[in-house]
C-alpha cells in the first residue's frame, strides 16, 4: 500500500489546500476542440499547479492554402474568397483586397461608392465589436445572456448586409474601382433606425458589464501588454490602442475618405485585458459619429468606375501592399502581379494571426482560466488565423 | 519621409560594407525596395528601427516571394559574315536568370507615422538548404511570418528563436507555396501496419477453382 502513499497520509500533518505543489510542470494541451478557443486552436500549456510557466500556440487546423488559391485565380476569383479569411467581417476583407488591387492598378473609386464602403466598413466593426464582447462574457461564464443581447444587434446588421449584398456574412460586396450594387433610399432608412438605436443599446451592456464586479476581478490587471513589446511585436488594432500607442490607420493613412470624418481614437491605459474590453465598447460610440456623418453627407452618382475592365482584368506590372484598419487589427494585402490574369504572388497579411505572437508572454504566470480571458480579448478568428 | 536613396546612403554610413540596392517597382503603387545583403541585414535592420530620423519600429508583412528560374528572350542585331559580305542580322538571344526565394519586409513607423519601407533578401538558390538570416531578434512581429515562410517556402532563418512548422503538420516534407509544388495523391498516407493486413488480403481476391466439389453436395441436398 506504501506505493500508493495512502499510509503515509494518515500520519502525516494536513497539507493547506492553497500550498504551493513544488515539482514537475503538467503539460496540458488545450483544444483544439475547447468551446473557448474561438475554433480549432491549440495551445500546449505547461503547467505548475494552475499558473502557466509556458504556452505554445498549435495552429493550422483550418489551413487551406488560401495564398496559393488566390495565385491560381483570377484576381477578381479571390474576392468572394477573401470573404472565408474573417468570416465576421467579410466587408473589410473585401475593402482591403480592393484597396490594394486599386493600388497596384492605379484604379480610382467614385465618391457614393467610397461613402458606401465607409458606411459598411463600420457597420462590420460594430457588429464585430459586439459580438466580441459577447464572446468574451460567455468565456468568463457568463453563459447566454450577453452573447444573447449582443447576437440579437449583430443580427439586425448583418439583415442589412443581406438585403443589400444577398449574403448575410459572405458579402462579395466591393469591386475593384467601387462596389457592386448601388443603395437605395429605403436601405438607408432601414440603417438609420439601427444606427439611432444602437447607443440605447450599448448604455444598457456597458451598464451590464462594465462595474460588475465579477468581471473586473477576470479582467483587471490580468494579461498587461507594455506598449514597447506590442510595438516590436507587430500588434495592431485594438489590442495596439489598449496599451496607449495611438496608430489607428484611418487616421494615419487617412484612406478612402476618412480624413473627412471627425472621430476620436479611444486609447487604453494599461494594456490590460479590460482596456481591450473598454477600448472596443468607446470604439463603437465612435464608428456610429462616422457613420451618422457619413450617412448624411453621401451624394448621389455612380457607384462603378466605369473605366476598369471587370473581364480579363490584368494590372501592369509592379507590386504593391495596401492595407485598412479591420476590427481586429491592420489587414494588409501584398500582390506582386507578372502582368498576367491572375497575381504571381498574392499574400494577406492577417491581423489575429501576428496578434498571437505575444500570447505567451501575456499569458505566463497567470492561471489556466486567465488564459480563456487573455485569448478572447485578442480576438482572433481561424479562418484567418490559418487560411 | 526621406527618398529611398537617402535611406540607402545613410544605411551604407552607418554600417560599414554594407552592399544595398534599390530594386525598382514600375507599377503605378510606387513602392520601391531596398535589397539587403545577407551578412550585414541585421545590422541594417537595427539602423532602420532606431535612427531617429526613421524609426521603423513596426514591421508589419513578412513573406516570401518564389522566382522561378527564367529565361528572357532577346532579339539582339549581330554582324556576321553570310556569302562573303558583312551583314547585320537578327538574332535571338536567350538569357538565363537563376531562380531564388525571396523574403520582403514591409516596414512602417509608428512613432514618426510614415512608411512603407520595403526590404528584401534574396538566397542563393532555390535548394532545400536556401538560407537568410533572421530579422526576428530585430522585430519581433516577423517571428510568426518567418515560420510561416519557413513551412510554406523552405527559407532557413539563421538566428530564429523557434524554427518550426506553423501552418502545416510537421511531418509534412514538401514547401505547398512554391511555383513548382505538386501537390501529393493522398495527403493521409503514411505506412503502416494497416498495409500487411492488405497484403494478406490479396490471397482472398485469388480465384478459386472451378469446381472444388460444392454443386456437388448441394445437388444431393436437392
Amino acid at each position: 500500500m506504501s506505493a500508493t502513499g495512502f499510509h503515509e497520509l494518515e500520519g502525516a500533518p494536513p497539507k493547506a489546500m492553497n500550498a504551493r505543489i513544488e515539482g514537475d510542470l503538467m503539460e496540458v494541451s488545450m483544444g483544439p476542440q475547447h468551446p473557448s478557443t474561438h475554433g480549432v486552436f491549440r495551445m500546449n500549456v505547461a503547467l505548475d499547479g494552475e499558473v502557466v510557466r509556458k504556452l505554445k500556440p498549435v495552429f493550422g487546423y483550418l489551413h487551406r492554402n488560401h495564398e496559393k488559391i488566390g495565385e491560381n485565380t483570377s484576381y477578381l476569383g479571390s474576392m468572394p474568397y477573401t470573404d472565408r479569411l474573417d468570416y465576421f467581417c467579410s466587408m473589410t476583407n473585401n475593402w482591403a483586397y480592393a484597396l490594394s488591387v486599386e493600388k497596384l492598378a492605379g484604379i480610382e473609386v467614385p465618391e457614393r461608392a467610397e461613402y458606401l464602403r465607409v458606411i459598411l466598413a463600420e457597420l462590420t466593426r460594430l457588429q464585430n465589436h459586439v459580438s466580441l464582447l459577447g464572446f468574451l462574457l460567455s468565456d468568463m461564464g457568463a453563459w447566454g445572456t450577453p452573447l444573447m443581447y449582443a447576437f440579437r444587434e449583430r443580427e439586425k446588421i448583418l439583415d442589412l448586409f443581406e438585403s443589400l449584398s444577398g449574403s448575410r456574412m459572405m458579402c462579395d460586396y466591393m469591386r475593384f474601382g467601387g462596389c457592386r450594387v448601388d443603395a437605395g433610399p429605403d436601405w438607408f432608412a432601414r440603417a438609420q433606425k439601427i444606427i439611432d438605436a444602437f447607443p440605447r443599446f450599448l448604455d444598457e451592456f456597458e451598464e451590464l458589464i462594465v462595474s460588475n464586479e465579477i468581471l473586473i476581478a477576470r479582467t483587471q490587471n490580468v494579461g498587461k501588454l507594455s506598449a514597447e513589446l506590442a510595438i516590436n511585436a507587430g500588434i495592431t488594432g485594438p489590442m495596439l490602442r489598449a496599451s496607449g500607442v495611438n496608430y489607428d490607420l484611418r487616421k494615419v493613412d487617412g484612406y478612402g475618405i476618412y480624413p473627412r470624418f471627425k472621430f476620436r481614437i479611444p486609447l487604453g491605459d494599461h494594456g490590460d485585458c479590460y482596456d481591450r474590453l473598454m477600448l472596443r465598447a468607446l470604439e463603437m460610440r465612435e464608428s456610429l459619429g462616422i457613420l451618422n456623418q457619413a450617412m448624411k453627407e453621401i451624394p448621389a452618382g455612380p457607384i462603378m468606375n466605369p473605366k476598369v475592365k471587370v473581364r480579363a482584368f490584368k494590372p501592369p506590372i509592379g507590386e504593391a501592399y495596401g492595407r485598412i484598419e479591420g476590427p481586429k487589427g491592420e489587414l494588409g494585402f501584398y500582390l506582386i502581379s507578372d502582368g498576367g490574369a491572375s497575381p504571381y504572388r498574392y499574400r494577406v497579411r492577417p491581423p489575429s494571426f501576428i496578434n498571437l505572437t505575444v500570447l505567451e508572454d501575456l499569458c505566463l504566470g497567470h492561471t489556466v482560466a486567465d488564459v480563456m480571458v487573455i485569448l478572447g480579448s485578442v480576438d482572433i478568428v481561424m479562418g484567418e488565423v490559418d487560411r | 519621409m526621406q527618398s529611398l536613396d537617402e535611406i540607402k546612403a545613410r544605411a551604407e554610413a552607418a554600417v560599414p560594407g554594407a552592399k544595398i540596392e534599390i530594386v525598382p517597382n514600375p507599377g503605378p503603387a510606387n513602392q520601391p525596395s531596398l535589397l539587403l545583403d545577407h551578412e550585414h541585414a541585421g545590422a541594417v535592420a537595427l539602423f532602420l528601427r532606431d535612427d531617429p530620423a526613421l524609426k521603423l519600429d513596426h514591421c508589419s508583412n513578412v513573406t516570401g516571394v518564389d522566382w522561378l528560374d527564367r529565361k528572357v528572350s532577346k532579339k539582339v542585331k549581330v554582324k556576321k559574315v553570310v556569302d562573303g559580305a558583312e551583314k547585320e542580322v537578327e538574332e535571338s538571344q536567350e538569357e538565363f536568370f537563376p531562380g531564388y526565394l525571396e523574403a520582403v519586409y514591409h516596414l512602417f513607423s509608428m512613432t514618426l507615422k510614415h512608411g512603407p519601407v520595403v526590404i528584401r533578401m534574396r538566397t542563393a538558390d532555390r535548394a532545400q538548404g536556401a538560407q537568410l538570416p533572421s530579422l526576428t531578434p530585430v522585430w519581433r512581429s516577423a517571428e510568426f511570418q518567418e515560420r510561416e515562410i519557413f513551412d510554406l517556402y523552405g527559407i532557413k532563418f539563421d538566428g530564429h528563436p523557434d524554427l518550426r512548422r506553423i501552418l502545416m503538420w510537421d511531418e509534412f516534407e514538401d514547401f505547398p507555396m512554391r511555383k513548382d509544388y505538386r501537390e501529393p495523391d493522398d495527403y493521409e498516407y503514411e505506412p503502416t501496419p494497416h498495409d500487411e493486413v492488405l497484403e494478406k488480403a490479396k490471397q482472398h481476391y485469388t480465384p478459386r477453382p472451378q469446381l472444388d466439389g460444392a454443386e456437388n453436395l448441394t445437388a444431393a441436398q436437392q
